[in-house]
């Protein structure tokens, strides 16, 4: 099994006819995704890449049954979109959309509670590269090949971190069962605790790598969830040693402004918690590899 | 991005916080006419930069006539003032802000975050003003009030009350404490800030309460809606080189090292450079080229990177997913031809038709190191920049 999506799920693609929605739902479609159709606001009735193009996600959900939806509409218009996919019943959304303001995702998570847990939607990013269940289907932008099918959960918030992860592993023959992004910025649809206990409750996985940076809470609260909860073992790290305490590196999330949300404080939280932490980035894979050893 | 103590107060006093009389200048002689027109008898000349602690650094002074108007404004105007936030090379005054004295009763602290654990604008309040919320912190944790608000209906007069009640203020000024709380929560929210603080909001001695100093910080993500705040930017408070970044899509933090870093992805690029530290060197910056590695993009990071003198080496960490490595590579050569590059060079490049990049590069005739993973490409940086300093 793999989480969150597989190779039957009804993805649609919201921003679907632009450019960017264009060339990766291809890519998509070319790696298996089971692509049902689009939604672009004005351009309902068409057929863009051999699928019905739809003005509104409840059009394309009714007709098509969609269950996930993948958002490549600009940042500003990306918040509304996020919660038109929430009314309109999908159940998982990722969005890909980089530069969406703060406050707009404050706005996105607490109209996401109006819904009750069977009717909920789940998020991921904005500002990922998305999720894919090797060798089943791909929500994102990621390169597929880097990925090999097997038994490791990758969840991180960095896109080409995660491939380096990705690809360490594949060297060493290592496969993946679902891999997650969920994103670079401060406020985002699912925490790395949301997608651990997904991980836990996958009987394909494993183990789990997870790849955090400096900022923000998420990774110690990651960090005592798996100790007072995981059975399966987690491979951590977190980058950004080298910086600077009050500069955004990169991410808007990427910034230490509090106690506990630097580099270093959190690997110490991680290791208290049980968690493999790697010595360093080159070594995500190795670590991985020996951590499974003990597991099997 | 931030902005200046006086637009702050500007934007404040739009949404009802009461503020001191105050005027703008950049010069000493304006400095002495503002004084004239706030009238009364003391002023406090206030050097204008983006940074806090000012007062430490003899950016505010207090001055009781013309001339000590006219002697500290000459002083402060073009000079540069360092504190802890501003970093060693510091910020240079350009404007000063001239601002009636107050007779101070009691200093508070008004702040207003996002905070990410509750993902909710929180309100963090503390009767202990004057000092740093940092060490408001640490000296008097239980000081601090909190109250977070429910994005859909707003901040509520209650959660002000019961702030205003929580800092011991006297009931004759409870409503305008509300006035005040609701005035900064909404400039908060109806102009997408990151952060706003007042410190100190202060109980005068006449007994009315007074922003004395603000502080507001904006998304850059929103600034596409509020063209008002955009025109606040003041380029002269900014690292150019940060600046230059940002105006090419390229995402720049200066440090202190010399191995010069050109990665795509902000996870990889603090990775990189973790692995360059690890490998016994110190990066020279932050630089995230994004998704993208044009030959184009890739040209204006080595400028970018080389406008630092003290780079050394170069180490280029390229994972090539949706563009290729030999598009990538194609770009390195430009620009490694275009820059005359006379410093060591390590590439590493990994992901989609990787050997093809590889073969361009060796193909190029162009002195290039080549790494294959990235403990390789660490090694190598660090071992060529030591050899071309003379330390191997």
């Amino acid at each position: 099994m793999s989480i969150l999506i597989d190779d039957k799920t009804p993805v649609i693609v919201q921003g679907f006819t632009g450019q960017i929605g264009t060339f990766h739902a291809k890519e998509m479609m070319e790696y298996g995704t089971n692509v049902v159709g689009g939604v672009t606001p004005g351009k309902g009735g068409a057929t863009h890449l051999g699928r019905p193009v739809f003005n509104t996600v409840k059009e394309a959900v009714d007709a098509t049954g969609a269950q996930a939806s993948i958002i490549f509409v600009p940042a500003p218009f990306a918040a509304d979109s996020i919660m038109e996919a929430a009314d309109a019943g999908i159940r998982y959304c990722v969005a890909i959309t980089d530069g969406i303001p703060a406050q707009d995702m404050i706005r996105v998570k607490r109209y996401m509670l109006r819904y009750k847990a069977e009717k909920s939607m789940r998020l991921t990013g904005p500002n990922c590269a998305g999720t894919i269940s090797p060798g089943k289907a791909m929500m994102g932008i990621m390169p597929g090949h880097i990925y090999i099918k097997g038994a490791v959960g990758i969840v991180g918030r960095s896109g080409t971190l995660g491939y380096e992860a990705a690809s360490q592993m594949k060297a060493l023959g290592i496969g993946v069962t679902t891999s997650v992004g969920i994103g670079g910025d401060p406020i985002n649809g699912s925490s790395f605790k949301d997608i651990l206990e997904l991980f836990q409750d996958d009987p394909e996985t494993k183990a789990i790598m997870m790849i955090g940076e400096i900022g923000g809470p998420q990774e110690a609260e990651a960090a005592h969830f798996v100790k007072e909860n995981m059975k399966k073992p987690v491979v951590g790290y977190i980058a950004g040693l080298t910086a600077p305490k009050g500069r955004r590196m990169g991410h808007a999330g990427a910034i230490i402004s509090a106690f506990g949300e630097s580099a270093a404080e959190k690997v110490e939280i991680l290791q208290e918690c049980g968690v493999t932490v790697a010595p360093s980035p080159a070594e995500l894979g190795t670590t991985m590899a020996q951590v499974l050893k003990k597991v099997s | 991005m931030d902005i200046h103590e006086y637009q702050a107060k500007e934007i404040l006093k739009d949404f009802g916080v009461a503020i001191p009389a105050g005027g703008l200048a950049y010069s000493p002689e304006q400095a002495v006419y503002r004084a004239k027109e706030i009238g009364g008898e003391k002023w406090v000349v206030k050097a204008q930069i983006h940074s806090g602690a000012r007062g430490k650094a003899g950016g505010i002074k207090v001055c009781s006539n013309d001339h000590d108007i006219w002697e500290v404004a000459d002083d402060l105007l073009g000079k540069r003032l360092v504190t802890h936030q501003t970093g060693p090379r510091g910020k240079v005054v350009h404007r000063l802000y001239i601002e009636a004295a107050t007779g101070i009763e009691r200093e508070i602290y008004l702040g207003f975050v996002l905070d990410r654990q509750s993902e909710r604008v929180m309100v963090v309040a503390s009767g202990e003003g004057g000092m740093e919320i940092e060490e408001i912190a640490v000296k008097r944790p239980q000081s601090i009030l909190r109250q977070s608000v429910e994005p859909a209906v707003g901040m509520q007069d209650f959660q002000c009350r019961e702030i205003a009640f929580g800092l011991g203020l006297p009931a004759a000024i409870i409503s305008q404490a509300v006035t005040t709380i609701q005035g900064c929560y909404r400039a908060f929210r109806d102009l997408d800030a990151t952060m706003a603080e007042i410190n100190p909001l202060v109980v005068t001695k006449d007994g009315r309460l007074l922003a004395l100093d603000a502080k507001m910080a904006f998304d850059d993500s929103a600034l596409f809606r509020h063209a008002s705040v955009s025109e606040l930017r003041d380029k002269s408070q900014e690292d150019p080189r940060e600046m230059a970044a940002a105006d090419r899509g390229l995402s720049y933090v200066g440090l202190d090292g010399n191995i010069g870093c050109i990665i795509n992805g902000a996870g990889l690029a603090m990775a990189t450079m973790d692995m360059i530290k690890h490998a016994g060197g110190e990066p020279a910056n932050f630089l995230d080229i994004g998704g993208g590695a044009s030959p184009e993009r890739t040209a204006k990071a080595f400028n970018l990177v080389l406008s630092d003198d003290k780079v050394q080496a170069i180490l280029v960490n390229i994972f090539a997913g949706i563009n290729r490595c030999d598009w990538v590579a194609e770009g390195v050569v430009q620009a490694v031809k275009k820059t005359e590059l006379k410093i060591p060079l390590v590439v590493r490049l990994s992901g989609t038709n990787v050997e093809a990049g590889r073969k361009i590069l060796k193909d190029s005739g162009l002195p290039i190191i080549m790494a294959e993973t990235l403990a390789d490409a660490a090694d190598k940086a660090v071992a060529s920049w030591k050899q071309a300093i003379g330390k191997a």
